[in-house]
């Protein structure tokens, strides 16, 4: 079963997240914020990312940066999940090494759809 | 609606469209028809059948058809038909094609501009492999609305986030207000017409690449193998014809055999396809002639 860490701050979209990831047969972990995923992604990299942008402490900008200078760190998928939908912040995170995008809102048509497309399932 | 009127309004649909109603989709029909006799000023159906039944008014019944029509797509819609487009299809015919530089596409079913704007995506994504040739687009669609979008190339997130992988959206969109609009240069590489399926194709010419995805379905049989006939007579010895992935050729029409492993793919079941894959010549068209000439 292949593992994906959820990182948003809002507890509704984490859980949301989770029901729609569960289903697909993802084993989920979960942070807060970008300095919480860090620390899980220095204990254990999970098959797959599940990101928002605007998060105290840790963006997820900075972190996705800090997690591809890690160790294997260019291996984790990463998808973002946020309402920063413009052509600069999506160009940025691509740039950070991104795999795929999704604006929210989002439902589960696309979460499936943007994991397919990075071949996590 | 009166029993009557569902009636006329099926086999006015049928005659104008091709398109094969049921007899238990009253509800559809009154979901799709219901806003456009309002919009004309009408009361109901019923006085919309009454309208149609004159005849006169023949701007009346294309809105019908319209309406009617089912537009719904998205871009790289199934995948598959674009992963063969990519490494099938055109492979094959940069081959084929080495002098003549020339090919022509069909999309017969255009809708909003989807399946034309993926495929021209798909173009520029090989432009090193196709410089310097001279790749045609045409998409057609029987709703001159969809069309009238498809030309804008404008599109809502909900519809650039389906199917549409962000590193292509980033490549070849721009936002605009809270939507995003498809890069000039990709929107020039197609050519939008109205056309029917159910009209004359030979105004089009020959192509290289028919796509008639999804629109089958709503035929019966008999107009499914009349397009099918007649889509074979519009497609070069050597084409490709792509059909959507509830469709079928295979019992329809024998004109064309499944490409092998490749559902929804098919070539011309002929001798003479064969013999011209191989890259066309001066000569090439002559033996063809003789070779149908004797079967």
């Amino acid at each position: 079963m292949k593992t994906c860490l959820i990182v948003d701050d809002s507890g509704i979209i984490r859980k949301v997240a989770r029901r729609i990831l569960e289903s697909l047969e993802f084993q989920i972990l979960e942070a807060e914020n970008g300095e919480q995923a860090f620390e899980t992604c220095q204990r254990e990299l999970p098959d797959a990312i599940l990101l928002d942008w605007n998060m105290p402490k840790m963006d997820g900008y900075d972190f996705l940066r800090a997690l591809r200078r890690l160790p294997g760190g260019e291996r984790p998928k990463v998808v973002f999940c946020t309402t920063e939908n413009d052509v600069a912040h999506i160009a940025r995170a691509l740039q950070a090494g991104a795999n795929e995008y999704i604006m929210k809102p989002f439902d589960k048509d696309i979460v499936e759809e943007k994991f397919q497309e990075v071949g996590l399932i | 609606m009166t029993p009557l009127d569902y009636d006329f309004l099926r086999q006015a649909l049928k005659q104008h469209s091709g398109l094969a109603l049921g007899a238990d989709k009253h509800y559809f029909v009154e979901s799709r028809l219901l806003p456009l006799a309002r919009q004309a000023g009408l009361s109901g159906l019923g006085d919309l059948v009454l309208a149609l039944k004159t005849g006169r008014d023949t701007a009346l019944m294309t809105a019908v058809v319209e309406a009617m029509a089912t537009s719904e797509s998205s871009f790289f819609r199934d995948k598959t038909p674009f992963d063969h487009f990519r490494r099938l299809i055109m492979p094959a015919l940069l081959a084929a094609r080495r002098q003549s530089r020339a090919v022509r596409i069909w999309c017969a079913a255009a809708a909003n501009g989807q399946e034309p704007y993926s495929i021209a995506i798909c173009l520029r994504e090989m432009a090193s492999a196709i410089a310097a040739w001279r790749i045609e687009i045409l998409a057609t669609d029987v709703s001159g609305a969809v069309l009238e979008r498809a030309r804008q190339g404008i599109y809502s997130q909900f519809e650039v986030h389906r199917g549409l992988p962000i590193k292509l959206l980033v490549k070849y969109f721009t936002r605009v207000g809270e939507q995003w609009q498809i890069a000039p240069e990709v929107r020039a590489m197609v050519k939008y017409s109205r056309f029917n399926l159910l009209a004359d194709f030979a105004s089009l010419g020959t192509f290289d690449v028919i796509l008639c995805r999804n629109v089958l379905i709503y035929f019966d049989q008999d107009t499914k193998s009349d397009v099918l006939r007649r889509l074979a007579g519009a497609l070069s010895s050597d084409g490709y014809l792509v059909l959507g992935a509830a469709e079928t050729a295979v019992g329809l029409c024998d004109r064309f055999k499944m490409v092998s492993d490749k559902p929804g793919l098919y070539t011309l079941n002929t001798i003479g396809a064969r013999l011209l894959a191989q890259p066309r010549t001066a000569h090439a068209r002559p033996r063809l002639i003789a070779i149908n000439g004797g079967r």
